[in-house]
C-alpha cells in the first residue's frame, strides 16, 4: 500500500508532464513534449543554473560552519548536547513561512537589526536589507544549518575520540588536529552531507519568494507558481521531473561515494 | 580548540539561530499594530488575538486537527512496518524502508506535486482528508525510524524466554514489545505532529483553497502586510516545537534518537 502511495503519484506526475494543459482545468491526456521543450529554453536554463549555484553556496556555508560546530557539539557531555539538539530540531521544524517572515522582519527597516546598529552608533539610519540576495542566502542557511548539523551528528558522535587525542599527543594543536585528522577521517560523510544539504536547499520554494526579488527565484518557486497560480500542471510536472532526475543523480553519486569509502 | 574560542563559536551560532526569533518575539509584544523593534510598550494582545480572531482560531484548529490525524496515521502505518522489519529482515523490508525515507531525499515541492497529481486524478482534490493522508505518508519515515530504533533496543532473549514459557506472539507483543517501544512510538508521533503542524507546501497544494492551516494563513496574510499576530503565532509555534522536543528529550535519549551511540555501544 505504501509502495502504491509513492510510486503512483510519481508515475502520474511523469505522465502528466507529457500532457497538454487545459485552460481553467487541470490537463487532458494528449501526449506532447512541448512542456520539456519550453523548459529547455534559455530563461529556464538560467534559473536552473541560478538554483544550482545558490544551493551549492548554501551547502558550502552549512558544511563550513556545521562541521566544526557538530564536532564541538559531540565533544560536549550528553546532557549539555540536549538543549542544542532541541533548539536545532525546533528551528528545523519551523515552517518556511515562519522563517521567511522572521528574516524579513529581522532585515527590515522598521524592525530590523539595523535599528540596533543605529542605536549603538554604528550606522546613521536604519536600512532595509530585504529583498535581496543576502537575505535569501541568510534565510536558506538558517533553514539548512540545523539540517546539516543533524545529518553530520551521527558520524561525528561515532568518531573515535582517540584519533584526535593521538594527534594532540604528537604535538598537533587542536585546530590542526581537527583539520588534518578529524576532517579527512570523515571526508566521505562530508561529501555525502554536502549533497544531501544541496538537494534540501534546492527544495526551498518560499524563502527566495519572500526574501528575494524575482531574479532570485529558484526552480522550486517556479514549479509552485506554475502549479498553483498559472494552473499549468503539465509544465510544473515537467520541471518537477527534471528536478527529481537531478536530485536522484546526486543521491546516486552520494551512495556510490559512500560505498567507495567503506572497506569492502 | 581552546575553550574560549569554542564558546565564542557556540555563542555566534546560537545568536544566528536565535536572532530572527528574538526579533519576532519583540515584535509580538508591541502595544501598537505595527512592526517595530525594539518593541514599543508591552502587550500580550496579539497572543490573545490568535484565540479570539475567528480567522486565526480557525487556522489553528485546522492545523492541530490535521497534525493530530496525520501523526496518528503515520504511526499506524509505521508500526506494522517496523514490527515486520524487526521480526524478519528481508530485502523487501529494506526496499520499503528506503521508500519510507525517500520523501526526505526529494525536494518537498516534488512530493507536493505528486500528491496533487494523485488527488486531482482520483477527483478528491481539495477534500480535507487529502492533506491528512499526504502528510501521514510524507512523515511516515519519522515514526518508522524511531520505532525501528525502539525495536532494536529489545533483547531477543527476553522474547525467546517468553516464548519458551508458553507465550504466543500476541501476548509477547502486548506485554513485552509494546510497552518497551511505547516511548519510541510517542517520539515518532511527536516528530510527525510538529512537522505536520509547520508543513506548508503539501498542505497548500492539496487543500490550499478549501482549508487554511496556520502556515497557509501566515503566507496569505503576508501579501496584505505584516501584523503582530503573525509574530505571535510564529512564537507560539516555536514554543510548541521546543516543548515537544524538550519533552521527548526529557523522557527519552534524544542524542540516541538522532543517531548517536553511547560510548561502548556497538552496532
Amino acid at each position: 500500500m505504501l509502495l502504491a502511495f509513492f510510486v503512483v503519484p510519481f508515475g502520474l506526475m511523469i505522465a502528466v508532464s507529457f500532457f497538454q494543459r487545459v485552460q481553467g482545468g487541470f490537463y487532458e491526456p494528449i501526449v506532447t513534449t512541448a512542456n520539456y521543450a519550453r523548459f529547455l529554453s534559455l530563461f529556464f536554463g538560467k534559473i536552473l543554473l541560478f538554483s544550482l549555484g545558490l544551493s551549492a553556496l548554501v551547502a558550502a556555508i552549512c558544511i563550513t560552519v556545521g562541521a566544526p560546530f557538530t564536532y564541538l557539539l559531540t565533544r560536549l557531555k550528553r546532557p549539555m548536547q540536549v538543549p542544542w539538539l532541541v533548539a536545532l530540531l525546533a528551528v528545523l521544524s519551523l515552517s518556511e513561512v515562519i522563517i521567511g517572515f522572521a528574516w524579513s522582519t529581522l532585515l527590515s527597516r522598521t524592525a530590523g537589526v539595523s535599528n540596533l546598529f543605529v542605536a549603538i552608533g554604528l550606522m546613521d539610519a536604519p536600512v532595509a536589507w530585504t529583498p535581496g540576495f543576502g537575505a535569501v542566502l541568510a534565510g536558506m542557511v538558517y533553514q539548512a544549518l540545523p539540517y546539516s548539523v543533524l545529518v553530520l551528528y551521527p558520524s561525528f558522535s561515532r568518531l573515535d575520540p582517540s584519533l584526535a587525542e593521538a594527534a594532540k599527543t604528537l604535538g598537533a594543536s587542536p585546530i590542526r588536529a581537527f583539520l588534518t585528522v578529524v576532517l579527512p577521517a570523515l571526508r566521505t560523510t562530508l561529501i555525502a552531507t554536502f549533497i544531501i544539504v544541496f538537494v534540501f536547499a534546492l527544495g526551498a520554494y518560499l524563502l527566495p519568494q519572500l526574501l528575494g526579488r524575482p531574479e532570485h527565484w529558484t526552480l522550486s518557486v517556479l514549479i509552485t507558481d506554475q502549479a498553483i497560480y498559472q494552473s499549468n500542471m503539465p509544465f510544473a510536472a515537467a520541471m518537477a521531473v527534471f528536478l527529481v532526475v537531478a536530485s536522484l543523480l546526486l543521491v546516486l553519486t552520494t551512495t556510490l561515494l559512500g560505498r567507495r569509502g567503506q572497506p569492502a | 580548540m581552546s575553550t574560549a574560542l569554542s564558546r565564542l563559536f557556540f555563542a555566534l551560532v546560537g545568536l544566528f539561530l536565535a536572532a530572527p526569533l528574538i526579533v519576532i518575539a519583540g515584535v509580538s509584544v508591541n502595544e501598537m499594530r505595527s512592526l517595530t523593534f525594539p518593541p514599543v510598550g508591552f502587550s500580550l494582545a496579539w497572543y490573545g488575538e490568535i484565540f479570539t480572531d475567528p480567522g486565526w482560531r480557525g487556522a489553528l484548529t485546522t492545523s492541530v486537527l490535521i497534525a493530530l490525524g496525520a501523526a496518528t496515521l503515520a504511526v499506524a502505518i509505521a508500526l506494522p512496518i517496523a514490527y515486520s522489519l524487526w521480526r524478519r529482515v528481508s530485502a523487501v523490508g529494506r526496499i520499503i524502508q528506503t521508500l519510507g525515507i525517500s520523501p526526505f531525499v526529494l525536494p518537498p515541492v516534488i512530493t507536493a506535486l505528486g500528491a496533487l497529481s494523485l488527488w486531482a486524478t482520483v477527483g478528491a482534490y481539495g477534500a480535507w482528508y487529502t492533506v491528512v493522508i499526504s502528510h501521514a505518508i510524507f512523515f511516515t519515515s519519522l515514526p518508522l525510524v524511531t520505532i525501528s530504533l525502539g525495536f532494536s533496543t529489545i533483547d531477543r532473549e527476553v522474547t525467546e524466554a517468553a516464548r519458551t514459557m508458553g507465550a504466543d506472539d500476541r501476548t509477547i507483543l502486548t506485554t513485552i514489545v509494546l510497552p518497551m517501544i511505547a516511548p519510541y512510538i510517542v517520539s515518532g508521533f511527536a516528530f510527525a505532529f510538529v512537522l505536520s503542524l509547520n508543513e506548508y507546501i503539501v498542505a497548500y497544494m492539496t487543500v490550499g483553497f478549501t482549508l487554511e492551516t496556520v502556515p497557509i494563513k501566515i503566507f496569505n496574510a503576508l501579501r496584505y502586510g505584516y501584523t503582530p499576530t503573525m509574530a505571535s503565532v510564529s512564537i507560539l509555534f516555536v514554543a510548541v516545537a521546543v516543548a515537544v522536543f524538550g519533552t521527548v528529550a526529557r523522557f527519552g535519549d534524544l542524542p540516541k534518537l538522532l543517531g548517536a551511540w553511547r560510548a561502548g555501544d556497538e552496532k
